[in-house]
C-alpha cells in the first residue's frame, strides 16, 4: 500500500519540477518602448540599449558601412530600419537581437523615412540620386523615382527626407535646388510633386511635429526654404533670409542635421550655416525672435522633449562640448565635455535624460536632464547616432 | 626587359625575395608612381612629402577617415562630397588637391583645413590619399 503513494508522490514532484524548468526556459516577455539602438559606425554593428537599465542588451553585427547612418522603427517598436552610407537597408529585429534581412538598394545613400501606416519604407539615395520605396515588412521594392532634374535629366542628390500624412515622402534635391513631395497612398504609380527655386544648395530638412511645416535648411545662401503643406499652392517661402548679413561665413567642417526635434513650444530653433549661433524662429508667423551666440558651428539642436531645454553639439574643432539652452530666458545654463567628437545626442521618451555618443572615447555617455549629473557610461566602438524607438510614434521620425 | 624583374634583381641573386621583400618591393613601386604622378604637377611633390611623427599620422589617418569621412564617407566612396579613391584623383593635379584641402574651395560645402594643417601634412595627406589611403590602426 505505501509503495504506490510513495512513487505517486515521487511522479508528482518530477511534474512541478519539469514544469517549472520549462517555465524558466520560456524568454522573459518585455516590451520595446525603453529601448533603441547605437550605431557603431566603423565596425558595422549596432548597440540594442535600454533607457530603463541604461545598459547594452545586444548586439547585431553585418549592417556594411554605417559611416552615415540613421534609423527609423516600425510603428510596433520592434523592428529597426537601418540606412547606411554604402546603399544598405537592413531591417534589425530589436528583440530577438537579430538581423531580420538586408538589401543593398543603392550605391550610396543619406538616410530614410517610414510611411505613416507604416507599411513603406523609403530611402534617400545620393547615388543614384532619388528615392527607393520598399515594403515594410519584406524589403522587397515597390517604387524608384529618380531625382532626374535638368533639361539633361542629371539626377541630384537627394537630402532632408521626411514623412508626411497620407503617406508620402517629402524631400530635397541638394544639387537641383528643389524639394519634392512624393504620394505613395498608390504605391505601384506614386504621384511627385515638385517645387523648384527653393534656394541654393538644401542640405538637410524637417518637418514640424505636427506634420504640417517642411524646412529645409540653404547651405548655398543664408536662409532657409519653408513650404507649408496644407497649402502647398502658396509655393515656398524664404525665412531668416540674409541672417549671415552680408558677413563673411565661419568654415564649416560637419554639415548640420535638421528634424522635428528643432520645434519646442512655438518657436524652432536652427543651426545658422557658417556662424556660431542658433537662428530662433517663430513657428506662427515664421519671423526671426532671436538668435543665441554658441560655442562653434551647431550640428544638432536638440530640444528636450518638454521644450525647456535645447541641447546643441558642434562640428569640428569644437565637438568636444555640448551646450543646453533655457528656452524660457534664451541664455546657456550649462556647457558639458561629455568627450571627444561628440556626434549625436538622443533624449528618453520623456526627457529625463540624455544619452550622448563621443566617437573618440569609444563611449557613450548618460546625463541627467535636471541636474546635469553624469548617470552612466556605456562602452561602445566609434559610437555615433543614437535612436530610440519612441521615434516610431513620432510624425518626421 | 620586364620592369618588374629589374625591382627582383634588388634582391640577393639566386634566392627568391622573401614574401616582407615582395611587399617592401611593390612599396617602394607604388611610391615611385604615387612620385611620378606628383612630378607632373607639383614641384613640391617631386619629393617624398616629409612624413609625421608615427603619432601625428595617427591623428591624420583618423580626421581624414573620420572628420573629412562626415561628407566623403568613412570608406572615402564619397557621400555630400566626391570620392577620394585613388582612381577618382588619378587624373587631379596634386597641388590642386592640396590646396583644395588646406583653402577649401569657395562656393562649396569643401571649408579650409589651413588651421588644422601644415603645407607638408597636406603633401603627406595627399601623397597617401594617391596610393590608397591607410585604415585606423585600433
Amino acid at each position: 500500500m505505501t509503495m504506490p503513494r510513495t512513487l505517486l508522490l515521487g511522479l508528482w514532484m518530477l511534474f512541478v519540477w519539469w514544469s517549472l524548468l520549462a517555465w524558466s526556459a520560456e524568454p522573459a516577455l518585455r516590451g520595446t518602448g525603453d529601448l533603441g539602438v547605437i550605431i557603431e559606425r566603423s565596425a558595422g554593428r549596432i548597440l540594442v540599449v535600454s533607457t530603463s537599465g541604461n545598459n547594452v542588451i545586444g548586439r547585431v553585427e553585418g549592417l556594411g558601412d554605417l559611416s552615415h547612418a540613421s534609423v527609423v522603427f516600425s510603428r510596433d517598436q520592434r523592428y529597426a530600419y537601418v540606412f547606411g552610407r554604402d546603399g544598405g537597408l537592413s531591417k534589425v529585429d530589436i528583440l530577438r537581437g537579430t538581423l531580420e534581412k538586408r538589401v543593398v538598394q543603392a550605391g550610396n545613400s543619406i538616410g530614410g523615412a517610414i510611411s505613416q501606416d507604416g507599411r513603406l519604407v523609403a530611402v534617400a539615395n545620393y547615388e543614384p540620386g532619388g528615392l527607393k520605396v520598399f515594403a515594410a515588412d519584406t524589403l522587397e521594392p515597390v517604387a524608384d523615382i529618380p531625382a532626374a532634374y535638368g533639361d539633361d535629366g542629371k539626377l541630384s542628390k537627394v537630402v532632408g527626407i521626411a514623412d508626411l500624412p497620407g503617406d508620402r515622402f517629402i524631400y530635397s534635391l541638394f544639387d537641383a535646388d528643389q524639394i519634392w513631395i512624393a504620394d505613395l497612398r498608390e504605391p505601384k504609380s506614386p504621384k511627385v510633386e515638385k517645387f523648384g527655386n527653393i534656394g541654393k544648395a538644401p542640405y538637410d530638412g524637417l518637418v514640424t511635429p505636427d506634420g504640417r511645416y517642411y524646412l529645409a535648411g540653404l547651405f548655398g545662401e543664408d536662409g532657409i526654404a519653408l513650404l507649408d503643406t496644407w497649402q502647398p499652392q502658396g509655393g515656398v517661402k524664404r525665412i531668416l533670409a540674409n541672417y549671415g548679413r552680408g558677413e563673411e561665413k565661419l568654415p564649416v567642417y560637419k554639415m548640420p542635421h535638421l528634424r522635428g526635434w528643432a520645434v519646442a513650444g512655438h518657436q524652432a530653433y536652427l543651426p545658422a550655416i557658417g556662424r556660431h549661433e542658433i537662428l530662433v524662429t517663430d513657428t506662427i508667423n515664421w519671423k526671426e525672435a532671436a538668435r543665441i551666440a554658441v560655442r562653434g558651428q551647431p550640428v544638432f539642436v536638440v530640444a528636450r522633449p518638454d521644450g525647456r531645454q535645447i541641447w546643441v553639439n558642434f562640428a569640428f574643432p569644437d565637438n568636444g562640448f555640448v551646450q543646453v539652452i533655457d528656452t524660457l530666458t534664451g541664455q546657456i545654463i550649462q556647457t558639458l565635455e561629455p568627450g571627444k567628437a561628440v556626434l549625436h545626442l538622443e533624449f528618453t521618451p520623456r526627457g529625463e535624460a540624455v544619452w550622448i555618443s563621443a566617437r573618440d572615447d569609444n563611449k557613450v555617455v548618460v546625463y541627467d536632464t535636471a541636474s546635469f549629473a553624469k548617470l552612466a557610461e556605456l562602452p561602445a566602438e566609434s559610437p555615433s547616432g543614437i535612436f530610440f524607438t519612441a521615434r516610431a510614434q513620432r510624425i518626421g521620425f | 626587359m620586364h620592369p618588374r624583374r629589374r625591382f627582383f634583381r634588388l634582391s640577393p641573386p639566386n634566392t627568391k625575395p622573401s614574401r616582407e621583400g615582395v611587399f617592401f618591393l611593390l612599396g617602394v613601386r607604388i611610391g615611385l608612381v604615387a612620385l611620378a604622378l606628383g612630378g607632373s604637377g607639383s614641384l613640391v611633390l617631386a619629393e617624398q612629402p616629409p612624413a609625421p611623427s608615427p603619432e601625428r599620422a595617427r591623428e591624420l589617418v583618423r580626421m581624414v577617415r573620420q572628420d573629412c569621412g562626415s561628407c566623403h564617407g568613412l570608406t572615402l566612396r564619397g557621400g555630400l562630397g566626391p570620392a577620394l579613391l585613388p582612381d577618382a584623383l588619378r587624373d587631379k593635379p596634386p597641388a590642386g588637391l592640396k590646396y583644395t584641402i588646406l583653402l577649401g574651395r569657395p562656393g562649396t560645402a569643401m571649408p579650409p583645413w589651413k588651421t588644422f594643417l601644415s603645407e607638408a601634412e597636406a603633401d603627406w595627406i595627399v601623397a597617401q590619399l594617391l596610393r590608397g589611403f591607410p585604415e585606423e590602426s585600433k
